[in-house]
C-alpha cells in the first residue's frame, strides 16, 4: 500500500466541504474496496479521527471493507423483480459461481450482490453487471451473462450515438437546402455555408449531427472572431435577432427541415446552437430579447 | 434575552439556551437519558420530549436540542408528552431491561407494562460514551459503526484502539451496561424493585442519620 496516491487524492479534495466521501470513493475506485491501511492514511492526512472515517465507511452501502471482485453483479430483488422470480436468478448465480449474495469468488473476479431496486421495474427481472443492464433475465440467461462479463463488454455499442441526431437545414431566404451530399462529416451530409471574417471569405462545413461540433473551414479560424454567414446559393447574409446566451454574440437563424428553426452562435469557438420547434413561441421570445438589448 | 412560556409561566432566558436548560432553570423537571451537562446535546433517546406551539398545531420536539424562540409556548408535562414518554420508556424496556437507569425511569413514570417483543441488548445507542470519549477525554477511540439494525458502538475494525487510554469514562457514563439491574428476571421486563423498596428512613427513630445509605434521597425531608 503506497501512501503517495492517497495523499494525492486527499490533496485533490482539499478544502471541499464534505470531502471525505469523495476521498473514499476515489480510493474504492482504485481497489474495488477500502483497505484498512488506506483508511488509516486518510485519517492521518485529513486530521480526522479513525472512528469518524470508519463510521462513514461502514454507514454507506456503496463502500465495502471486504475485497470485492473485478466484476460486480447486482441482482434486483425489488418487489416487481421478486414476483418475476428474481430469487431463482440469484440461486442460479449462486450455483454457477459458487457464491452467496455478498460474497466474492476466490480469484477476485466476481462479486454477487442483491439490491432492492434498480428503478426499471417494467423490465424486470433486472441484472446489473459493471454498469450494463440485462432485462427480462431468465434462469437460462445467467450462464450467458457470466460468459459475456468474462469476455468483456467491448463489442457493446456505446451510448454516444443515442444522444446525437442528424439535422437538415435550409436557407430561410431562398429555401434552398444547405446539406452537402458530396462532403460528408461523420458519415452524414455536412451543412455547407459561405462565411466571411476579418475581411476574408471562404466556405465552412459543419457536422449535421446536433451536439457534435465538428467543422471544416477553408481558412484557419481565429478564436473569438465574429463571423458573417451567407447562403452559398442566393448569397444573402444569414441574420438573426437573438443573442447567444453563452457569449452575447448574435445568432444566425437557419430553417429547420420539418418546421422550426436552428439558431447558431456567430463567434468562432462558441458551440452554442439551439433548435426551436415552436415557431410562435420562439419568435415572441426573440422579439422580447431584441427589445431588451436594443433600447428604443 | 427572549421570553418563553413554560407551562403557562413567562420566563426570560438567554438566547441560545435550549428548552431543557430553560425548563430546568425555573424548576420544571424533564427526564433525560442521553443528556449530560458535560457533553453536547444529541437528541438520541427522545425522552426529553416537550410539546411546543398552540393546539391543534402543537408538536413534540426534543427539548435538549431545541433552542428557545421568542414567544414559544412550551408544555413539559401535557397528556400528549406523558403518553409519548411512557411509550419511549416502554420501547427502551423492550430492548434493554437490565439497565437500572431505564428501570428507574419506568418506575418513576408509572410504566407498568411492556407490550413489545423482549430483547436483551447491551446497548441502547444513546451515544453518551462516544461523546464522552471525544469531547471530555479527547481520545476519539470509539464511535458509531454501521447503519440501521447493524449499528453498533466500538473501535474501528474491532481492534483494541491505539488512542484509547483505558480511562473507563465510557463505562462510567453508560446507562445500560454499567448500572445493572440485579433484580431483573428475563420473563418480567419491569422490575420495580428499587422503587418498591421501603426507604430505610421511614422509621427514622430507629436509625441515626449516619446509617442512611440512600444519601441523595430526600425521603426524610418529604415526610
Amino acid at each position: 500500500m503506497s501512501p503517495e496516491y492517497i495523499k494525492e487524492i486527499v490533496s485533490h479534495h482539499q478544502g471541499e466541504l464534505g470531502a471525505l466521501i469523495s476521498i473514499l470513493e476515489d480510493i474504492q475506485a482504485r481497489h474495488h474496496y477500502l483497505p484498512e491501511d488506506a483508511l488509516r492514511i486518510v485519517a492521518e492526512e485529513t486530521g480526522r479521527s479513525l472512528v469518524d472515517i470508519y463510521g462513514v465507511a461502514t454507514f454507506y452501502k456503496a463502500f465495502s471493507l471486504k475485497p470485492r471482485g473485478k466484476h460486480h453483479i447486482s441482482v434486483c430483488m425489488g418487489t416487481a423483480c421478486h414476483v418475476r422470480s428474481a430469487p431463482g436468478i440469484v440461486d442460479e448465480f449462486t450455483r454457477e459461481l459458487g457464491l452467496r449474495p455478498g460474497e466474492t469468488t476466490q480469484d477476485r473476479e466476481f462479486t454477487l450482490e442483491t439490491v432492492n431496486c434498480l428503478g426499471t421495474c417494467a423490465l424486470g427481472p433486472i441484472v446489473l453487471v459493471d454498469g450494463h443492464y440485462f432485462s427480462n433475465v431468465k434462469r437460462t440467461d445467467v450462464k450467458k451473462i457470466i460468459a459475456k462479463t468474462s469476455s468483456g463488454f467491448a463489442e457493446e455499442p456505446g451510448d454516444r450515438e443515442d444522444r446525437l441526431f442528424p439535422v437538415e437545414v435550409y436557407c430561410p431566404h431562398c429555401n434552398h437546402g444547405l446539406m452537402d451530399e458530396q462532403n460528408r462529416i461523420e458519415d452524414y451530409p455536412a451543412i455547407s455555408l459561405a462565411c466571411s471574417f476579418n475581411g476574408t471569405r471562404g466556405w465552412v462545413r459543419m457536422s449535421s449531427l446536433y451536439g457534435s461540433h465538428c467543422l471544416e473551414s477553408e481558412h484557419p479560424f481565429v478564436a473569438d472572431t465574429p463571423v458573417k454567414f451567407f447562403c452559398p446559393e442566393c448569397h444573402a447574409e444569414l441574420v438573426g435577432k437573438a443573442a447567444c446566451l453563452d457569449c452575447g454574440f448574435p445568432m444566425v437563424t437557419l430553417g429547420f427541415q420539418g418546421g422550426g428553426s436552428l439558431l447558431m452562435c456567430t463567434r468562432w469557438g462558441c458551440n452554442n446552437s439551439t433548435i426551436s420547434l415552436n415557431g410562435h413561441l420562439w419568435r415572441d421570445e426573440l422579439r422580447n430579447d431584441a427589445r431588451e438589448q436594443i433600447p428604443g | 434575552m427572549v421570553t418563553v412560556t413554560i407551562n403557562g409561566l413567562d420566563v426570560r432566558v438567554e438566547e441560545g439556551t435550549t428548552i431543557l436548560e430553560a425548563a430546568r432553570f425555573v424548576g420544571f423537571p424533564i427526564p433525560t437519558l442521553c443528556h449530560n451537562d458535560g457533553v453536547s446535546p444529541y437528541g438520541a433517546c427522545r425522552l426529553c420530549v416537550v410539546e411546543i406551539g398552540q393546539e391543534p398545531r402543537s408538536k413534540l420536539v426534543s427539548s435538549c436540542t431545541y433552542p428557545v424562540e421568542e414567544g414559544l409556548k412550551i408544555r413539559t408535562a401535557s397528556q400528549r408528552v406523558v403518553r409519548a414518554r411512557r411509550m419511549i420508556i416502554e420501547l427502551l424496556l423492550a430492548s434493554c431491561p437490565q439497565s437500572k437507569t431505564i428501570q428507574d425511569l419506568a418506575s418513576a413514570h408509572g410504566v407498568r407494562q411492556q407490550r413489545f417483543r423482549q430483547e436483551h441488548e447491551d446497548c441502547i445507542l444513546c451515544g453518551l460514551c462516544v461523546r464522552m470519549c471525544s469531547e471530555q477525554m479527547m481520545a476519539h477511540a470509539i464511535g458509531f459503526r454501521g447503519r440501521g439494525e447493524d449499528r453498533s458502538i466500538g473501535t474501528p475494525f474491532d481492534m483494541s484502539s491505539d488512542v484509547c487510554r483505558l480511562c473507563g469514562a465510557c463505562m462510567y457514563i453508560c446507562p445500560a451496561c454499567q448500572l445493572r439491574c440485579t433484580y431483573n428476571q428475563p420473563e418480567h421486563a419491569i422490575c420495580n424493585a428499587c422503587a418498591n423498596l421501603r426507604p430505610p428512613c421511614i422509621e427514622k427513630e430507629e436509625y441515626s442519620d449516619l446509617m442512611c445509605y440512600m444519601k441523595p434521597c430526600v425521603a426524610c425531608e418529604i415526610k
